[in-house]
């Protein structure tokens, strides 16, 4: 790969991500706001959400001013660019925290003091996966109020009679969208993680938030558990910022992990309507071939 | 629904005739304050500059330095009830017209907002853009220290337009939209899958 072709694609593809929102959440929006009753305090919500993501997409302002923590997942990388793409990374960060695209994200947890650049001890996250194809980059810039709201349920949960099966994960995730009301920006979107143990729930949790929500889980079980849910959240009436409507949530992608026998953890991210994340592949050169 | 126009600052009277529900749009002078400010404040610190009947809006903005000027390129609300440990303080000390955030705030706040003659404003969460429209210049900035996030931005505002959703009456649409989906919750649990 070229150096600096690779050093320009991870520039755009982080820029792009904090600055244009991944046009199946827009639709996703825009469906939403259909729905809502006419001149709603839910529908004039989607509306400036709706305007303000638009006007930022355009004159490349980020999408929130919370211009979140990134998250990476780098799969494939050949070997001899793996310290390079760590480098190119955070050079993009300082140079975009610079020009505003960023706001300095990154706080010493001791000293309380901001870092200036979002660059910090074990951050950004990143992380290199073996795997057979292209080369692929996904980003996500996670803004701080929704990550609040990413939670971990241990079954069987008393307190909300759930028991250790799809419809205990059901309770789970209804109480964890109940209790982001007013918190995290909705309408969100879940990633769920069924199995695994604390560490691995929580990372694929995250990762699930890097999907589309416009295609169909593969698994037609989670595919019915993920329509249930979808539905059942959206008759809460939280609605868009809390504010009531129809629209709680605009999608959940549910992923699983074996688990060990004495364990069973749902593990909860959620994400603002703001969800900035992007996956492309890039060619031979370090350029970027297709954004997926 | 008609929009009322405010002038931040402005007297608890004003703040007194606004109720839930109502559509604003706030104009003047505002001050950022997040969550190292909200704490220096409640915990005896001075404010360098009189907040009385001035709306304090929680908010990080993204700004950049341009020669001797800062520029807001991007400002919405953050979650308000992180504050809440702090906010009763603040009003009772600083005597603000308004606080402005998104999500609402707490029971203690609630009581606070009635008794002081205060009100929560509602903005939406991450819109950005929108929201920067809206903000003229800035004024002054203190507590850089903080960091540039967690800084007092001093902006001049015009236009910007808001939701009441906690009154001086003590009424709070977050309590009133959170009991309804508590019964709604409920019911599902027993709704197996």
């Amino acid at each position: 790969m070229d150096n600096s072709k690779l050093m320009n694609s991870i520039l755009l593809l982080l820029e792009k991500t904090s600055t244009v929102l991944s046009d199946d959440v827009y639709k996703a929006l825009s469906e939403a706001r259909l729905r809502e009753q006419e001149n709603s305090v839910a529908q004039e919500t989607l509306s400036i959400i709706l305007e303000s993501a638009k006007c930022s997409g355009e004159s490349g302002i980020p999408i929130c001013q919370d211009t979140g923590s990134l998250f990476v997942i780098i799969r494939a990388c050949p070997s001899e660019q793996v310290f390079f793409i760590e480098k190119a990374i955070k050079k993009a960060l300082k140079n975009l925290t610079e020009r505003g695209v960023l706001r300095q994200n990154c706080v010493d947890s001791i000293t309380d003091k901001n870092t200036g650049d979002n660059i910090g001890e074990h951050v950004p996250q990143i992380h290199f996966i073996p795997w057979q194809g292209p080369t692929r980059i996904s980003v996500m810039f996670k803004g701080g109020g929704s990550e609040n709201m990413s939670t971990q349920y241990s079954l069987p949960h008393s307190e909300l009679k759930a028991g250790r099966d799809l419809d205990g994960v059901r309770k789970c995730i209804l109480d964890a969208v109940f209790k982001a009301q007013g918190k995290g920006c909705a309408p969100g979107i879940l990633g769920i993680c069924i199995g695994g143990d604390r560490s691995s729930g929580m990372l694929i949790s995250k990762e699930m938030l890097l999907q589309r929500i416009d295609t169909v889980n593969e698994s037609p079980v989670l595919a019915k558990l993920e329509d249930t849910i979808l539905e059942q959240a959206n008759s809460l009436d939280i609605g868009p910022m809390g504010l009531g409507g129809k629209t709680t949530l605009l999608g959940i992608r549910i992923g699983t992990a074996g688990r060990h026998p004495a364990s069973f953890f749902v593990t909860v991210s959620y994400s603002c309507w703001a969800t900035r994340r992007s996956v492309v592949e890039l060619d031979d050169e370090g350029g970027i071939a297709q954004w997926l | 629904m008609a929009v009322k126009k405010i002038t931040s600052p402005f007297s608890p009277d004003i703040a007194r005739h606004l109720s839930t529900g109502d559509r604003v749009s706030i104009s003047g002078k505002i001050i950022t304050a997040r969550d190292q400010v909200h704490k220096y404040l409640a915990c005896g610190g001075k404010s360098p500059l009189d907040l009385t009947g001035m709306v304090i809006y929680h908010c990080g903005p993204v700004a950049v330095r341009e020669g001797n000027q800062w520029r807001i390129i991007a400002a919405g609300p953050t979650t308000s009830i992180r504050e809440e440990p702090y906010e009763s303080t603040l009003i009772r000390t600083f005597r603000p017209g308004a606080i402005m955030g998104k999500g609402g705030m707490g029971e203690e706040t609630r009581q606070t907002l009635r008794s002081e003659g205060c009100v929560y404003l509602h903005l939406t969460g991450g819109a950005a853009s929108y929201i920067a429209r809206s903000i003229l210049h800035v004024h002054e900035v203190h507590f850089l220290d903080f960091g540039q996030p967690e800084a007092m931005w001093v902006l001049e505002v015009k236009d910007l337009p808001a939701l009441v959703t906690m009154d001086s009456q003590g009424r709070s649409l977050h309590t009133e939209i959170e009991n309804n989906s508590l019964k709604r919750f409920q019911q599902l649990l027993d709704n197996p899958f």
